[in-house]
């Protein structure tokens, strides 16, 4: 009879042991990963959560005559309104050093605000109207319960003064939370409650469209070109063997070499995302030129000899039939550089993209800055509304790197069921 | 006696440093089957490759003496390579055809040498190449479906009717039947026969059998030597050489 059993010899149990023993190595260490995956999202999605809602006061603003001139309302002192409105609606507070306090309710961007509104409204000129405008970041963070009320008076950012009269708004329905668009529209900003991350976004989505536009041709002619064309001998290796260097070289590197060319050489304009996709493009040319290679070697050569045994010339063989089948490959390449140049803050720092810039970014040439920049800038930030703000890039960012993989997927779809 | 198409003088072809073909004389007559047969590594598919200078595709690989198509020499450096291979077709050991649909495989030939000005000549041309293959009445309801949807001795004939369509001379066969089942290699074998009268057929094959059913001329390589070349029936029924008689028998192989 013939013993199948596991007490049959061969050491079966030990080997089993050993088989099991491995599969659990691998479950925990997709647990372990897992774990660490979780903990980031998690801790950024809970910080970034206080920068969903933003908190807005209403303010009591005379714009009779006296105060504004309807024909040259950029003259107007909408400062002095505001700062008015506020006192209008405090009349028992009569020390200068109160008033300072308490002008401090409202943001330093709230003039701006108002005559944004009232520029777009004129009917509103001449009466008295309340109007919302953007509370201050301590405020924001009372109204959120983030400051202490127990501590002492000096150890806390809001007064006990100030923490009366916001009680007196709210208990008069003057404050309200609204959702926090204004995040997704503006531009930077020194006061965190008005800051937002369209600029970055533009000036990264400019960059990126320049380093595409670039590095994607170049990388993918010269990937044909040495893969498909090139004699083998020991130029067409020396460049090989650069080429897998350079994938390796330290991005801060690449941003030296464009502030000294493009910058100091060709005298492009600072800060600009023009020279951020430049460099970016330098950076990524390595990992798509790889890439592509390793597409197009994938290929297998039957379909180049069915062509070229049908009388196609060598161009003819490769455009027609290689390079299409390479084709979703080298997009995957493609993402993966472009990811990377997504992510990328050092080489950008070296030419300038690392300035605060106010104004959303029309063309390449305007000074910009980027996302993961715009990140580092807010994480140096010292106040605290800042750093929730700075959660907030983050998930944009991670967004916009989702939103970038699903082009590629959806394009890469496209063409593999096209024969 | 019938002029012959191509004919080589002393070939000699190099890997490198390594000879791989010895000084081979060789004419091959128009519409007939040619076989070319012998042990693994003797030769016969590199001097096939010589025919139509794919071999050109290995940079290692270099040829001495002279080959020729219809008296002119196809290695001088008159010739273009392309203008050769459109007349000298070519099928491969392993069915390759492209990863578009049926009806751009055969199209491709035509296409590349713009030889189908209007769409209804194309249609009438890939049509004929289909039938001409043998392959029209199993795909002509599904020209558009991909050519690797077709089994694999349905997709040697698209790529024979893809070879075809093109008109060529003289088509080169490298182990057709190789990678096929023995029905569809009986049906490859009596298209072979079929196209014959149009083409001039070179095949390679390591099938004795094979190269006795459909070739009217076979030729036995050996150790990169053209050891005997004659009609396929002097060669399996009355060889010279005492090599041929042993590898025809099987005792060298």
């Amino acid at each position: 009879m013939i013993d199948l059993s596991n007490k049959a010899g061969f050491d079966l149990a030990a080997r089993n042991r050993a088989e099991w023993r491995f599969r659990l190595y691998g479950i925990l260490a997709i647990a372990v990963s897992l774990l660490f995956l979780l903990t980031m999202v998690g801790n950024i999605t809970s910080t970034a959560s206080g920068a969903l809602k933003r908190t807005e006061i209403a303010i009591e603003v005379d714009l009779g005559a006296d105060n504004l001139d309807p024909d040259d309302l950029r003259a107007a002192p909408w400062g002095g309104i505001v700062k008015q409105g506020l006192r209008d609606m405090f009349p028992g507070i009569t020390k200068r050093k109160d008033k300072k306090l308490l002008y401090k309710l409202a943001s330093p961007e709230a003039s701006f605000e108002l005559e944004k509104i009232v520029t777009e409204n004129p009917g509103l000129v001449g009466g008295v109207h309340k109007i919302w405008v953007s509370a201050s970041d301590d405020l924001d963070l009372f109204i959120r319960g983030k400051v202490d009320p127990d501590l002492p008076e000096q150890k806390r950012r809001v007064t006990d003064d100030e923490i009366t009269w916001i009680k007196s708004l709210e208990n008069s329905g003057n404050i309200r939370r609204v959702i926090n668009w204004q995040f997704l529209t503006n531009g930077d900003s020194r006061e965190p409650e008005v800051a937002g991350i369209l600029g970055a976004l533009v000036g990264s989505a400019w960059s990126l469209g320049v380093c595409f536009i670039l590095s994607f041709p170049i990388g993918i002619g010269a990937a044909l070109y040495l893969e498909e064309f090139a004699p083998k001998n020991r130029l067409s290796d020396l460049i090989e063997v650069n080429i897998n260097n350079l994938a390796a070289v330290p991005s801060i590197v690449f941003g030296l070499l464009g502030l000294a060319m493009f910058l100091g050489v060709m005298g492009l304009p600072r800060s600009s995302p023009l020279v951020g996709g430049m460099v970016l493009a330098l950076m990524t040319l390595p990992t798509m030129i790889i890439a592509a290679r390793a597409a197009l070697k994938a290929v297998p050569p039957s379909f180049k000899e069915g062509a070229l045994a049908l009388g196609a010339t060598p161009v003819q063989a490769v455009f027609h039939h290689v390079f299409p089948v390479a084709m979703p490959g080298m997009l995957t390449g493609a993402i993966i550089g472009m990811a990377q140049a997504l992510g990328e803050t050092a080489p950008l720092l070296m030419i300038g993209m690392v300035a605060f810039i106010v104004d959303i970014p029309t063309s390449i040439v305007q000074p910009a800055t980027a996302l993961p920049v715009q990140i580092f800038l807010w994480a140096d930030a010292p106040e605290r509304a800042f750093s929730e703000k700075t959660a907030a890039a983050i998930i944009v960012l991670l967004f916009f790197l989702i939103a970038m993989n699903l082009i590629a997927i959806l394009l890469r779809r496209k063409l593999e069921t096209r024969f | 006696m019938v002029d012959s198409i191509i004919s080589s003088r002393d070939v000699n072809i190099f890997y490198a440093d390594k000879q791989a073909i010895f000084g081979v004389d060789m004419d091959i007559l128009p519409n007939k089957v040619t076989a070319f047969i012998g042990p693994s590594g003797c030769g016969k598919s590199t001097f096939l490759r010589a025919i139509n200078r794919m071999n050109d595709l290995i940079p290692i690989c270099y040829m001495e003496g002279c080959m020729t198509i219809g008296g002119q020499d196809i290695y001088a450096p008159e010739v273009d390579v392309v203008a050769l291979r459109a007349q000298v077709g070519m099928v491969f050991q392993k069915p390759n055809p492209f990863p578009k649909s049926i009806f751009e495989n055969v199209a491709y030939g035509l296409r590349i040498h713009k030889m189908a000005a209007a769409k209804s000549e194309m249609d009438d041309r890939v049509e004929w190449s289909l039938k001409s293959a043998g392959l029209w009445d199993e795909v002509h309801d599904r020209l558009d479906q991909p050519g690797n949807s077709l089994s694999g001795g349905q997709q040697q004939r698209l790529c024979i009717a893809r070879a075809i369509a093109i008109e060529p001379k003289v088509i080169l066969m490298d182990e057709p039947c190789s990678a096929l089942d023995p029905i569809a290699t009986a049906v490859v074998e009596d298209l072979i026969d079929q196209l014959r009268r149009e083409f001039t057929i070179i095949i390679v094959t390591h099938s004795m059998q094979q190269a006795a059913r459909i070739s009217q001329r076979t030729a036995f390589f050996h150790l990169g030597n053209l050891v005997e070349f004659n009609d396929t029936k002097t060669i399996f029924t009355n060889p010279v050489d005492e090599r041929t008689q042993n590898y025809i028998t099987g005792r060298i192989g």
